[in-house]
Protein backbone atom coordinates (compact mmCIF):
# COMPACT_ATOMS: atom_id res chain seq x y z
CA UNK A 1 0.00 0.00 0.00
CA UNK A 2 1.53 3.83 -0.61
CA UNK A 3 1.78 4.95 2.39
CA UNK A 4 3.46 8.36 3.93
CA UNK A 5 4.39 8.46 7.57
CA UNK A 6 4.46 11.52 9.21
CA UNK A 7 6.78 12.32 12.44
CA UNK A 8 4.95 14.93 15.02
CA UNK A 9 5.88 16.12 18.15
CA UNK A 10 4.18 17.80 21.13
CA UNK A 11 5.40 20.99 22.01
CA UNK A 12 4.61 23.89 24.21
CA UNK A 13 1.96 25.79 21.86
CA UNK A 14 3.25 28.68 19.66
CA UNK A 15 1.14 31.27 21.48
CA UNK A 16 2.61 30.47 25.20
CA UNK A 17 5.00 32.81 26.20
CA UNK A 18 8.08 31.30 27.44
CA UNK A 19 9.26 31.38 30.97
CA UNK A 20 12.96 29.84 32.33
CA UNK A 21 12.28 28.34 35.80
CA UNK A 22 14.02 30.20 38.55
CA UNK A 23 15.94 27.50 39.14
CA UNK A 24 17.69 27.21 35.50
CA UNK A 25 16.48 23.55 35.43
CA UNK A 26 14.22 24.20 32.58
CA UNK A 27 11.16 26.24 31.19
CA UNK A 28 7.71 26.38 32.89
CA UNK A 29 5.60 23.79 31.29
CA UNK A 30 3.06 23.01 33.85
CA UNK A 31 -0.01 24.09 33.13
CA UNK A 32 0.81 25.59 29.68
CA UNK A 33 -1.03 24.67 26.67
CA UNK A 34 0.77 21.97 24.46
CA UNK A 35 0.43 21.42 20.24
CA UNK A 36 1.27 19.48 17.15
CA UNK A 37 4.28 21.05 16.71
CA UNK A 38 3.49 23.34 13.82
CA UNK A 39 6.07 22.64 11.33
CA UNK A 40 4.77 18.99 12.25
CA UNK A 41 1.31 20.04 11.28
CA UNK A 42 2.16 21.48 8.12
CA UNK A 43 3.80 17.77 7.33
CA UNK A 44 0.54 16.14 8.38
CA UNK A 45 -1.55 18.50 6.22
CA UNK A 46 1.06 18.09 3.22
CA UNK A 47 0.29 14.15 3.58
CA UNK A 48 -3.58 14.23 3.49
CA UNK A 49 -3.77 16.63 0.63
CA UNK A 50 -1.43 13.95 -1.25
CA UNK A 51 -3.85 11.29 -0.06
CA UNK A 52 -6.41 13.12 -1.24
CA UNK A 53 -5.46 13.91 -4.78
CA UNK A 54 -5.08 9.74 -5.09
CA UNK A 55 -0.90 10.08 -4.38
CA UNK A 56 -1.48 8.11 -1.82
CA UNK A 57 -3.73 5.76 0.47
CA UNK A 58 -3.08 5.66 4.16
CA UNK A 59 -1.71 8.60 6.24
CA UNK A 60 0.02 7.46 9.63
CA UNK A 61 1.71 9.48 12.23
CA UNK A 62 3.85 8.85 14.63
CA UNK A 63 5.59 10.09 17.80
CA UNK A 64 7.93 9.52 20.21
CA UNK A 65 7.43 10.60 23.69
CA UNK A 66 5.43 10.35 27.20
CA UNK A 67 2.09 9.04 27.27
CA UNK A 68 0.54 12.68 27.07
CA UNK A 69 1.62 12.98 23.10
CA UNK A 70 -0.92 10.20 22.90
CA UNK A 71 -3.66 13.95 22.88
CA UNK A 72 -1.64 15.08 19.90
CA UNK A 73 -1.91 11.99 18.04
CA UNK A 74 -5.78 11.92 18.25
CA UNK A 75 -5.82 15.57 17.22
CA UNK A 76 -3.63 14.62 14.18
CA UNK A 77 -6.20 11.60 14.00
CA UNK A 78 -9.45 14.11 14.03
CA UNK A 79 -6.82 16.30 11.28
CA UNK A 80 -7.45 12.78 9.22
CA UNK A 81 -4.93 10.44 9.57
CA UNK A 82 -5.67 7.16 9.40
CA UNK A 83 -3.65 5.73 12.32
CA UNK A 84 -1.18 6.69 15.25
CA UNK A 85 1.75 5.26 16.31
CA UNK A 86 2.83 5.86 20.08
CA UNK A 87 6.32 4.88 21.26
CA UNK A 88 6.18 6.02 24.75
CA UNK A 89 9.04 6.78 25.96
CA UNK A 90 10.27 9.47 28.74
CA UNK A 91 12.58 11.97 29.94
CA UNK A 92 14.70 13.68 27.43
CA UNK A 93 14.36 12.17 23.86
CA UNK A 94 17.54 13.35 21.50
CA UNK A 95 16.97 13.85 18.14
CA UNK A 96 19.13 10.74 16.91
CA UNK A 97 16.97 8.66 19.43
CA UNK A 98 13.45 10.00 17.97
CA UNK A 99 15.35 9.00 14.30
CA UNK A 100 16.03 5.67 15.32
CA UNK A 101 12.85 4.97 16.56
CA UNK A 102 11.23 6.45 13.68
CA UNK A 103 13.80 4.37 11.18
CA UNK A 104 12.29 0.99 12.68
CA UNK A 105 8.74 2.23 12.07
CA UNK A 106 9.79 3.01 8.31
CA UNK A 107 11.24 -0.28 7.87
CA UNK A 108 7.48 -1.77 9.36
CA UNK A 109 5.62 0.59 7.71
CA UNK A 110 7.59 0.72 4.15
CA UNK A 111 6.37 4.25 3.77
CA UNK A 112 7.04 6.17 -0.17
CA UNK A 113 7.53 9.26 1.93
CA UNK A 114 8.64 9.94 5.37
CA UNK A 115 7.38 13.55 5.91
CA UNK A 116 8.29 15.92 9.11
CA UNK A 117 8.68 19.38 10.80
CA UNK A 118 12.06 20.92 9.70
CA UNK A 119 12.28 21.86 13.30
CA UNK A 120 10.41 21.90 16.08
CA UNK A 121 9.78 25.64 17.90
CA UNK A 122 10.92 24.15 21.53
CA UNK A 123 14.23 22.70 21.62
CA UNK A 124 14.72 24.26 18.02
CA UNK A 125 17.40 21.30 17.18
CA UNK A 126 16.14 20.62 13.34
CA UNK A 127 18.29 17.69 13.13
CA UNK A 128 15.75 14.57 12.85
CA UNK A 129 14.72 14.46 9.81
CA UNK A 130 18.63 14.55 8.34
CA UNK A 131 19.47 11.52 10.44
CA UNK A 132 16.60 9.66 9.87
CA UNK A 133 17.77 9.87 6.08
CA UNK A 134 20.89 9.28 6.88
CA UNK A 135 20.30 5.63 9.46
CA UNK A 136 17.63 4.89 6.58
CA UNK A 137 20.16 5.61 4.00
CA UNK A 138 17.92 7.55 1.47
CA UNK A 139 17.54 10.67 0.39
CA UNK A 140 16.65 13.97 2.32
CA UNK A 141 14.90 16.94 0.58
CA UNK A 142 14.55 19.77 3.63
CA UNK A 143 13.07 23.33 4.22
CA UNK A 144 10.24 22.29 1.43
CA UNK A 145 8.02 24.47 0.39
CA UNK A 146 6.59 22.56 -2.63
CA UNK A 147 6.16 18.65 -3.33
CA UNK A 148 5.38 17.09 -6.47
CA UNK A 149 5.02 13.37 -5.96
CA UNK A 150 5.61 11.12 -9.09
CA UNK A 151 5.52 7.14 -9.62
CA UNK A 152 8.84 6.62 -7.87
CA UNK A 153 10.55 9.99 -7.40
CA UNK A 154 9.36 13.49 -6.17
CA UNK A 155 10.35 16.58 -7.21
CA UNK A 156 10.99 18.88 -3.81
CA UNK A 157 11.30 22.79 -3.95
CA UNK A 158 13.22 23.96 -0.97
CA UNK A 159 13.42 27.76 0.79
CA UNK A 160 17.37 27.92 0.89
CA UNK A 161 19.50 30.57 1.63
CA UNK A 162 20.00 31.57 -2.03
CA UNK A 163 16.46 31.23 -3.01
CA UNK A 164 14.47 28.25 -4.11
CA UNK A 165 16.43 25.41 -4.98
CA UNK A 166 13.83 21.86 -6.79
CA UNK A 167 15.88 18.35 -6.25
CA UNK A 168 14.81 15.40 -7.74
CA UNK A 169 14.28 12.59 -4.98
CA UNK A 170 13.93 8.53 -5.49
CA UNK A 171 11.45 7.53 -3.47
CA UNK A 172 10.99 6.36 -0.49
CA UNK A 173 12.38 9.49 1.01
CA UNK A 174 12.47 11.93 3.69
CA UNK A 175 10.87 15.45 3.30
CA UNK A 176 11.02 17.93 6.18
CA UNK A 177 8.58 20.64 5.94
CA UNK A 178 8.91 24.74 5.68
CA UNK A 179 6.43 27.34 6.57
CA UNK A 180 4.96 28.26 3.22
CA UNK A 181 4.68 24.27 1.89
CA UNK A 182 0.37 24.98 2.97
CA UNK A 183 -2.14 26.00 5.58
CA UNK A 184 -3.15 23.47 7.59
CA UNK A 185 -6.46 22.68 7.77
CA UNK A 186 -8.97 23.63 11.25
CA UNK A 187 -10.43 20.46 12.55
CA UNK A 188 -14.09 20.23 12.59
CA UNK A 189 -16.03 18.66 16.23
CA UNK A 190 -17.37 15.96 14.10
CA UNK A 191 -13.89 14.65 13.21
CA UNK A 192 -12.78 14.89 16.70
CA UNK A 193 -15.34 12.16 17.37
CA UNK A 194 -14.50 9.65 14.76
CA UNK A 195 -10.89 10.08 16.06
CA UNK A 196 -11.60 8.50 18.82
CA UNK A 197 -12.42 5.50 17.01
CA UNK A 198 -9.37 5.41 14.74
CA UNK A 199 -6.56 2.90 15.67
CA UNK A 200 -3.56 4.17 17.62
CA UNK A 201 -1.10 1.82 18.53
CA UNK A 202 1.35 2.38 21.40
CA UNK A 203 4.49 0.53 21.54
CA UNK A 204 7.62 1.51 23.21
CA UNK A 205 11.44 2.20 22.76
CA UNK A 206 12.83 -1.05 23.98
CA UNK A 207 10.43 -3.10 21.97
CA UNK A 208 11.59 -1.66 18.76
CA UNK A 209 15.67 -2.32 19.94
CA UNK A 210 16.44 1.31 20.75
CA UNK A 211 18.35 2.38 23.08
CA UNK A 212 16.83 5.63 24.96
CA UNK A 213 20.33 7.05 25.49
CA UNK A 214 21.15 10.69 26.06
CA UNK A 215 24.04 12.18 25.14
CA UNK A 216 24.21 15.79 26.02
CA UNK A 217 23.71 16.54 29.66
CA UNK A 218 21.20 20.00 29.86
CA UNK A 219 23.36 21.65 32.77
CA UNK A 220 21.32 25.23 32.49
CA UNK A 221 18.51 27.19 31.26
CA UNK A 222 18.87 31.28 31.30
CA UNK A 223 16.40 33.47 30.20
CA UNK A 224 18.09 35.72 27.50
CA UNK A 225 19.83 38.88 28.11
CA UNK A 226 17.51 41.77 27.27
CA UNK A 227 18.05 44.82 25.29
CA UNK A 228 18.69 48.32 27.25
CA UNK A 229 15.16 50.14 27.00
CA UNK A 230 15.78 52.57 23.67
CA UNK A 231 14.49 56.18 22.88
CA UNK A 232 11.53 57.46 20.75
CA UNK A 233 11.87 60.21 18.98
CA UNK A 234 9.37 62.38 17.13
CA UNK A 235 9.91 62.56 13.41
CA UNK A 236 12.59 61.74 10.87
CA UNK A 237 14.79 64.57 11.41
CA UNK A 238 15.14 63.38 15.21
CA UNK A 239 15.62 59.98 13.73
CA UNK A 240 18.46 61.00 11.12
CA UNK A 241 19.75 62.91 14.34
CA UNK A 242 19.57 60.11 16.66
CA UNK A 243 21.55 57.86 13.81
CA UNK A 244 24.35 60.06 13.51
CA UNK A 245 24.94 60.89 17.42
CA UNK A 246 24.87 56.83 17.47
CA UNK A 247 27.87 56.78 14.50
CA UNK A 248 26.14 54.40 12.60
CA UNK A 249 25.31 57.29 9.74
CA UNK B 1 44.86 15.24 24.23
CA UNK B 2 44.55 18.35 22.38
CA UNK B 3 41.00 18.54 20.70
CA UNK B 4 40.77 18.63 16.54
CA UNK B 5 38.08 20.04 15.21
CA UNK B 6 36.91 19.63 11.51
CA UNK B 7 34.82 22.29 9.79
CA UNK B 8 32.72 22.12 7.21
CA UNK B 9 33.12 24.85 4.25
CA UNK B 10 30.56 26.64 2.44
CA UNK B 11 31.35 27.75 -0.94
CA UNK B 12 29.81 28.18 -4.20
CA UNK B 13 32.10 26.32 -6.12
CA UNK B 14 34.67 29.71 -6.50
CA UNK B 15 34.02 31.42 -3.31
CA UNK B 16 33.96 30.83 0.20
CA UNK B 17 31.26 32.05 2.05
CA UNK B 18 31.79 33.84 4.97
CA UNK B 19 29.76 31.65 7.26
CA UNK B 20 32.96 29.53 7.35
CA UNK B 21 35.29 31.91 8.73
CA UNK B 22 32.52 32.42 11.54
CA UNK B 23 33.39 28.86 12.22
CA UNK B 24 36.91 29.63 12.03
CA UNK B 25 35.76 32.57 15.30
CA UNK B 26 33.99 30.09 16.97
CA UNK B 27 36.49 27.22 16.68
CA UNK B 28 39.27 29.38 17.97
CA UNK B 29 37.40 29.58 21.88
CA UNK B 30 38.98 26.20 22.19
CA UNK B 31 42.50 26.90 23.47
CA UNK B 32 44.84 25.03 21.48
CA UNK B 33 42.68 23.37 19.28
CA UNK B 34 44.05 22.37 15.80
CA UNK B 35 41.72 23.56 13.30
CA UNK B 36 40.93 21.88 9.80
CA UNK B 37 38.86 23.38 7.24
CA UNK B 38 37.26 20.50 4.74
CA UNK B 39 36.55 22.03 1.04
CA UNK B 40 34.45 19.27 -1.25
CA UNK B 41 34.13 20.97 -4.20
CA UNK B 42 34.37 19.91 -8.20
CA UNK B 43 38.00 21.71 -8.11
CA UNK B 44 38.47 22.29 -4.66
CA UNK B 45 41.97 24.20 -5.79
CA UNK B 46 40.60 28.22 -5.03
CA UNK B 47 38.26 28.11 -2.41
CA UNK B 48 41.05 25.67 0.00
CA UNK B 49 43.43 28.91 -0.85
CA UNK B 50 40.74 31.21 0.27
CA UNK B 51 39.93 29.13 3.68
CA UNK B 52 43.82 28.82 4.15
CA UNK B 53 44.27 32.25 4.82
CA UNK B 54 42.05 32.77 7.57
CA UNK B 55 43.76 33.46 10.73
CA UNK B 56 43.37 30.45 13.08
CA UNK B 57 43.01 27.58 10.31
CA UNK B 58 45.86 25.20 11.10
CA UNK B 59 45.59 23.19 7.84
CA UNK B 60 42.88 22.88 4.98
CA UNK B 61 41.88 19.89 2.83
CA UNK B 62 40.95 20.25 -0.36
CA UNK B 63 38.34 17.29 -1.85
CA UNK B 64 37.97 16.86 -5.12
CA UNK B 65 35.42 15.35 -6.57
CA UNK B 66 33.00 15.84 -9.94
CA UNK B 67 30.08 14.49 -7.47
CA UNK B 68 30.40 17.46 -5.37
CA UNK B 69 29.12 20.05 -8.55
CA UNK B 70 25.90 21.02 -6.45
CA UNK B 71 26.15 20.50 -2.63
CA UNK B 72 23.87 18.09 -1.72
CA UNK B 73 23.02 16.74 1.77
CA UNK B 74 23.00 13.28 0.75
CA UNK B 75 26.78 13.60 -1.37
CA UNK B 76 28.28 15.99 0.70
CA UNK B 77 27.69 14.33 4.76
CA UNK B 78 29.39 10.83 3.34
CA UNK B 79 32.83 12.33 2.28
CA UNK B 80 32.84 14.53 5.62
CA UNK B 81 32.26 11.08 7.93
CA UNK B 82 35.39 9.85 5.68
CA UNK B 83 37.63 12.16 6.53
CA UNK B 84 35.94 12.83 9.98
CA UNK B 85 38.55 10.14 11.97
CA UNK B 86 40.79 12.10 14.03
CA UNK B 87 38.58 14.97 14.90
CA UNK B 88 36.13 15.23 18.06
CA UNK B 89 34.31 17.95 16.89
CA UNK B 90 32.65 18.93 13.59
CA UNK B 91 31.29 22.30 12.79
CA UNK B 92 29.51 23.66 9.93
CA UNK B 93 27.33 26.82 9.68
CA UNK B 94 23.95 26.94 10.78
CA UNK B 95 23.18 27.82 7.72
CA UNK B 96 20.19 26.13 5.09
CA UNK B 97 23.62 24.44 4.00
CA UNK B 98 25.32 23.56 7.07
CA UNK B 99 22.00 22.71 8.68
CA UNK B 100 21.13 20.28 6.11
CA UNK B 101 24.24 18.86 5.89
CA UNK B 102 25.59 18.63 9.55
CA UNK B 103 22.37 16.76 10.76
CA UNK B 104 23.46 13.84 7.99
CA UNK B 105 26.81 14.06 9.27
CA UNK B 106 25.64 13.15 13.12
CA UNK B 107 23.32 10.45 11.85
CA UNK B 108 26.44 8.89 9.48
CA UNK B 109 28.32 9.55 12.92
CA UNK B 110 25.98 8.29 15.02
CA UNK B 111 27.00 12.03 17.30
CA UNK B 112 25.09 14.01 19.20
CA UNK B 113 24.60 17.41 17.47
CA UNK B 114 24.36 20.55 19.35
CA UNK B 115 22.06 22.96 16.54
CA UNK B 116 22.94 26.99 16.99
CA UNK B 117 26.47 26.84 19.12
CA UNK B 118 26.48 30.50 20.50
CA UNK B 119 29.30 30.77 22.64
CA UNK B 120 31.65 27.66 23.09
CA UNK B 121 32.83 27.25 26.62
CA UNK B 122 35.11 24.14 26.09
CA UNK B 123 35.22 21.52 22.79
CA UNK B 124 32.65 19.42 24.69
CA UNK B 125 30.32 22.51 26.27
CA UNK B 126 28.12 24.79 24.94
CA UNK B 127 25.91 27.61 24.94
CA UNK B 128 22.73 28.06 22.38
CA UNK B 129 19.06 29.58 21.92
CA UNK B 130 15.84 27.27 22.21
CA UNK B 131 12.13 28.69 21.92
CA UNK B 132 12.81 31.03 19.44
CA UNK B 133 15.54 32.82 21.50
CA UNK B 134 13.47 32.61 24.40
CA UNK B 135 15.95 30.76 26.73
CA UNK B 136 19.54 30.01 26.19
CA UNK B 137 20.43 26.53 27.19
CA UNK B 138 24.15 24.93 28.54
CA UNK B 139 24.79 21.54 27.16
CA UNK B 140 27.67 19.04 27.66
CA UNK B 141 28.39 16.59 25.55
CA UNK B 142 29.13 13.55 27.77
CA UNK B 143 31.47 11.13 26.61
CA UNK B 144 30.96 10.96 23.34
CA UNK B 145 33.87 10.73 20.72
CA UNK B 146 32.78 12.81 18.22
CA UNK B 147 30.17 15.82 18.87
CA UNK B 148 28.97 17.44 15.72
CA UNK B 149 27.60 21.39 15.84
CA UNK B 150 26.19 24.30 13.46
CA UNK B 151 27.65 27.51 14.19
CA UNK B 152 24.89 30.15 14.76
CA UNK B 153 26.91 32.84 12.63
CA UNK B 154 25.53 35.63 13.96
CA UNK B 155 26.95 35.05 17.19
CA UNK B 156 30.54 35.58 16.17
CA UNK B 157 32.67 38.07 13.83
CA UNK B 158 34.29 36.40 10.72
CA UNK B 159 38.05 35.41 11.37
CA UNK B 160 39.93 37.70 9.92
CA UNK B 161 42.64 36.85 6.62
CA UNK B 162 46.24 36.83 7.76
CA UNK B 163 46.80 32.98 7.96
CA UNK B 164 49.16 30.80 5.82
CA UNK B 165 47.72 27.30 6.69
CA UNK B 166 49.52 24.40 4.98
CA UNK B 167 46.94 22.93 2.13
CA UNK B 168 46.55 19.44 1.76
CA UNK B 169 44.85 17.16 -1.02
CA UNK B 170 42.66 14.45 -0.07
CA UNK B 171 40.84 11.78 -1.98
CA UNK B 172 38.13 9.39 -0.26
CA UNK B 173 36.45 6.31 -1.23
CA UNK B 174 33.27 6.08 -0.53
CA UNK B 175 30.19 5.17 -2.36
CA UNK B 176 28.16 8.17 -3.53
CA UNK B 177 24.55 8.20 -3.42
CA UNK B 178 23.00 9.33 -6.82
CA UNK B 179 19.42 9.26 -5.75
CA UNK B 180 19.35 12.74 -5.04
CA UNK B 181 19.71 14.92 -8.01
CA UNK B 182 20.02 18.93 -8.60
CA UNK B 183 17.00 20.70 -10.97
CA UNK B 184 17.50 23.65 -10.69
CA UNK B 185 18.11 26.55 -8.31
CA UNK B 186 16.52 30.69 -8.94
CA UNK B 187 17.20 33.44 -7.20
CA UNK B 188 16.43 36.89 -7.91
CA UNK B 189 19.68 38.82 -8.81
CA UNK B 190 20.40 41.68 -6.73
CA UNK B 191 23.45 44.24 -6.56
CA UNK B 192 22.53 45.19 -3.03
CA UNK B 193 24.74 43.90 -0.20
CA UNK B 194 24.25 40.07 0.59
CA UNK B 195 21.45 40.58 3.65
CA UNK B 196 23.11 37.58 6.09
CA UNK B 197 26.61 39.91 6.08
CA UNK B 198 25.42 43.71 5.37
CA UNK B 199 26.57 46.10 7.88
CA UNK B 200 22.82 47.66 7.46
CA UNK B 201 19.70 46.07 6.59
CA UNK B 202 16.22 47.57 6.21
CA UNK B 203 13.19 45.19 6.56
CA UNK B 204 9.52 45.81 5.89
CA UNK B 205 6.67 44.27 6.92
CA UNK B 206 3.11 43.61 6.19
CA UNK B 207 2.34 47.04 6.83
CA UNK B 208 4.50 48.27 3.24
CA UNK B 209 0.79 46.64 1.34
CA UNK B 210 1.88 45.27 -1.48
CA UNK B 211 5.66 43.96 -3.56
CA UNK B 212 5.34 47.73 -5.22
CA UNK B 213 4.90 49.30 -1.65
CA UNK B 214 8.33 47.86 -0.87
CA UNK B 215 10.05 49.94 -3.70
CA UNK B 216 10.39 52.65 -0.76
CA UNK B 217 12.71 50.10 0.99
CA UNK B 218 14.62 49.30 -2.16
CA UNK B 219 15.13 52.87 -2.72
CA UNK B 220 16.22 53.94 0.92
CA UNK B 221 18.30 50.70 1.13
CA UNK B 222 20.42 51.56 -1.87
CA UNK B 223 21.05 55.47 -0.57
CA UNK B 224 22.53 53.48 2.29
CA UNK B 225 24.52 50.83 0.77
CA UNK B 226 22.04 48.24 2.92
CA UNK B 227 20.29 45.15 2.45
CA UNK B 228 16.52 45.08 2.22
CA UNK B 229 15.04 41.99 4.14
CA UNK B 230 11.61 40.64 5.08
CA UNK B 231 9.10 39.67 8.26
CA UNK B 232 7.39 36.52 7.65
CA UNK B 233 4.01 38.18 7.23
CA UNK B 234 5.31 40.11 4.31
CA UNK B 235 6.94 37.25 2.16
CA UNK B 236 3.95 35.24 3.36
CA UNK B 237 1.55 38.14 1.28
CA UNK B 238 3.82 37.79 -1.81
CA UNK B 239 5.67 41.37 -1.37
CA UNK B 240 8.95 39.93 -1.30
CA UNK B 241 10.69 36.44 -1.86
CA UNK B 242 11.44 33.93 0.46
CA UNK B 243 15.42 34.25 0.99
CA UNK B 244 14.22 37.56 2.74
CA UNK B 245 12.56 36.56 5.35
CA UNK B 246 14.61 37.46 8.26
CA UNK B 247 13.47 35.38 11.63
CA UNK B 248 13.92 32.34 13.48
CA UNK B 249 12.43 30.24 10.00
CA UNK B 250 14.43 32.47 7.78
CA UNK B 251 18.34 34.69 8.28
CA UNK B 252 19.66 35.15 11.61
CA UNK B 253 21.48 38.14 11.39
CA UNK B 254 23.70 40.87 13.46
CA UNK B 255 23.79 44.02 11.30
CA UNK B 256 25.34 47.72 12.63
CA UNK B 257 21.97 49.09 11.58
CA UNK B 258 18.83 47.08 11.54
CA UNK B 259 15.79 49.21 10.48
CA UNK B 260 12.30 47.67 10.88
CA UNK B 261 9.94 49.69 9.02
CA UNK B 262 6.02 48.19 9.47
CA UNK B 263 7.22 45.07 11.10
CA UNK B 264 4.98 44.56 14.22
CA UNK B 265 7.66 42.57 15.93
CA UNK B 266 6.63 38.38 16.32
CA UNK B 267 8.85 37.01 18.78
CA UNK B 268 10.21 34.70 15.85
CA UNK B 269 11.49 38.07 13.64
CA UNK B 270 12.70 39.38 17.10
CA UNK B 271 14.96 36.23 17.47
CA UNK B 272 16.28 36.96 13.98
CA UNK B 273 17.36 40.69 14.73
CA UNK B 274 18.38 40.92 18.26
CA UNK B 275 21.90 40.41 18.14
CA UNK B 276 22.10 43.67 16.05
CA UNK B 277 23.80 46.72 17.09
CA UNK B 278 21.14 49.37 16.66
CA UNK B 279 17.77 48.28 15.86
CA UNK B 280 15.51 51.27 14.74
CA UNK B 281 11.54 50.78 14.86
CA UNK B 282 9.10 52.32 12.80
CA UNK B 283 5.36 51.80 13.33
CA UNK B 284 2.20 53.74 13.25
CA UNK B 285 1.11 51.03 15.91
CA UNK B 286 2.74 52.73 19.08
CA UNK B 287 1.98 49.74 20.77
CA UNK B 288 3.75 47.22 18.41
CA UNK B 289 6.29 44.42 20.22
CA UNK B 290 8.87 46.17 17.82
CA UNK B 291 9.50 48.69 20.40
CA UNK B 292 10.04 47.03 23.27
CA UNK B 293 13.48 46.15 21.60
CA UNK B 294 14.03 48.68 19.75
CA UNK B 295 17.07 51.36 20.63
CA UNK B 296 15.40 54.11 18.24
CA UNK B 297 11.69 54.38 17.65
CA UNK B 298 9.44 56.43 15.55
CA UNK B 299 5.27 56.07 15.76
CA UNK B 300 4.08 57.09 12.32
CA UNK B 301 3.36 56.87 9.10
CA UNK B 302 5.37 54.64 7.11
CA UNK B 303 5.26 56.08 3.35
CA UNK B 304 5.64 59.32 4.29
CA UNK B 305 9.42 58.95 6.87
CA UNK B 306 10.85 56.75 4.68
CA UNK B 307 11.21 59.21 2.00
CA UNK B 308 11.66 61.76 4.54
CA UNK B 309 14.76 59.86 5.90
CA UNK B 310 16.05 59.71 2.37
CA UNK B 311 15.73 63.04 1.47
CA UNK B 312 17.36 64.34 5.04
CA UNK B 313 20.36 61.62 4.05
CA UNK B 314 20.60 63.21 0.82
Amino acid sequence: MKRILVGIKRVVDYNVRIRVKPDGTGVITDGVKMSINPFDEIALEEALRIKERGGAAEVVVATVGPADCQQQLRSALAMGADRALHVQADGVIEPLVAARALLKLAEREQPLLVILGKQAIDDDNGQTGQMLAALWNRPQATYASKIELGETSARVTREVDAGLETLEVDLPAVITTDLRLNEPRYVKLPDIMKAKKKPLETLTLSALGVEPRQRLKLLRFEPPPQRQKGIKVKDAAELVEALKKKGVL
Amino acid sequence: MSDKILIVAEHDGTKLNVSTAKCVSCARAVSGAEIAVLVCAVDAAAVAAQAAQLTGVTRVLALDNPANVHALAAVIAPQVVAVSGPYNLILGPSTTFGKDVMARVAGLLDAPQVSDIMALESATRFRRPIYAGNAILTVEADGAPKVVGTVRTASFEATPPGGAAPLEKVAVDVPLPTHTRFISVSAAKTDRPDLQTAARVISGGRALGSADGFKILYSLADKLGAAVGASRAAVDAGYAPNEMQVGQTGKIIAPELYMAIGISGAIQHLTGIKDARTIVAINKDGEAPIFEVADIGLVGDLFQIVPEIERLIG
